[in-house]
């Protein structure tokens, strides 16, 4: 193999570790979901389960963040999200507001705390 | 229509959300030692930003391929419902189960927001080429920022490291929140960020998977009492 991509052992590690085991939820979800019509009721149940499960996610990635992020401190970045979902909901529900007013308390906190 | 849908990412703002983050895997990629081909092909076919951030992290920091593997698997359990709730909107009579194979690979956050305000603009019978279309350019998006995230990691300031990791958690909830039209999605969001903390202390390794069963269960609940009473 080529420097690009590395060696087969980088390569299988990739699939073992990354590839498949995202990619077989997405597959499991084909199976269920290919077999269910739009207008089920078990839909809303499953969009309300979908959305909390990335509740949790976002939750998880504030109070134990990958690398830099965890210079700042927990109530800076508890209190990015809360800013940037006031700017949300104030612009007329504009993710890039909400985005830009988060991005901008969480690095005045890196800058003066951090 | 797979022109359109290619072309649908330029109106999204998610897109460039989704440029900036990639730009911090490719860096990240370079950081922990992966190879830009290793980090290429796993942008397009792991295609789900925290579980790239978690495994170059975690590998790099010296877990076992089986840690990496649960690490990366419970980040993407998410992944499932989401498919679920999209793919019968793109659903024709004739549809067979590997026209949904790419629709489903495609599905991530952005995909799943953008699938549904877009499909609904689209003629039920050509939504799956429209959804390809779709995918397709915000792969594209992605690969082509991961690459320059790699090259220039070296020439980035520590603080963009900062700002693109807190893209992730912003965007995944502005871009739900918009999402949640109904009742039981927005009591999901809410109850889901409560109650993962108070489940989290358990530390049973599926911590997201119980707390966003038990509090999308609940909004349901909610929204079934609620429907009843009309």
């Amino acid at each position: 193999m080529s420097e690009f991509i590395g060696d087969w052992h980088a390569l299988l590690i990739l699939l073992v570790a990354g590839i498949l085991p995202n990619g077989v939820w997405r597959m499991l979800g084909l199976w269920i979901g290919g077999g269910v019509e739009e207008d089920a009721e078990i839909l809303v149940w499953v969009r309300a389960v979908a959305t909390a499960i990335l509740a949790g996610v976002i939750t998880q990635i504030l109070i134990v963040p990958p690398g830099a992020l965890a210079s700042v401190p927990i109530a800076i970045r508890f209190g990015a999200a809360a800013a940037g979902f006031a700017a949300f909901l104030g612009l007329r529900q504009s993710v890039l507001a909400g985005v830009a007013a988060g991005e901008a308390v969480i690095l005045a906190g890196k800058y003066f705390l951090g | 229509m797979f022109a359109l849908g290619l072309r649908s990412i330029v109106t999204s703002v998610l897109t460039y959300v989704l440029f900036a983050t990639f730009i911090g895997i490719g860096a990240l990629a370079h950081d922990t030692g992966f190879s830009l081909g290793w980090a290429l092909l796993g942008s397009a076919l792991i295609w789900a930003g925290p579980a790239q951030v978690i495994l170059m992290s975690s590998l790099h920091s010296g877990a076992t391929v089986i840690q990496a593997a649960l690490a990366v698997t419970v980040t993407a359990v998410r992944l499932m419902p989401m498919v679920v709730s999209l793919l019968p909107m793109m659903k024709t009579p004739k549809t067979k189960y590997y026209h949904l194979i790419l629709p489903a690979h495609f599905t991530a956050v952005t995909f799943w927001v953008e699938g549904f305000r877009l499909f609904p603009k689209v003629p039920r019978e050509q939504r799956i080429i429209f959804a390809n279309g779709l995918g397709t350019g915000f792969v594209s998006v992605c690969l082509i920022a991961t690459t320059i995230g790699y090259q220039t990691a070296a020439q980035l300031p520590p603080i963009f490291g900062v700002a693109v990791l807190a893209l992730t958690p912003l965007t995944f909830l502005y871009s739900t929140a918009l999402n949640a039209r109904q009742t039981a999605d927005k009591l999901a969001l809410v109850l889901g960020v409560a109650l993962y903390p108070a489940v989290a202390t358990l530390k049973t390794g599926v911590d997201i998977l119980i707390s966003g069963l038990v509090a999308g269960t609940i909004a349901y609940g909610v929204h079934v009492v609620r429907e009843r009473r009309r």
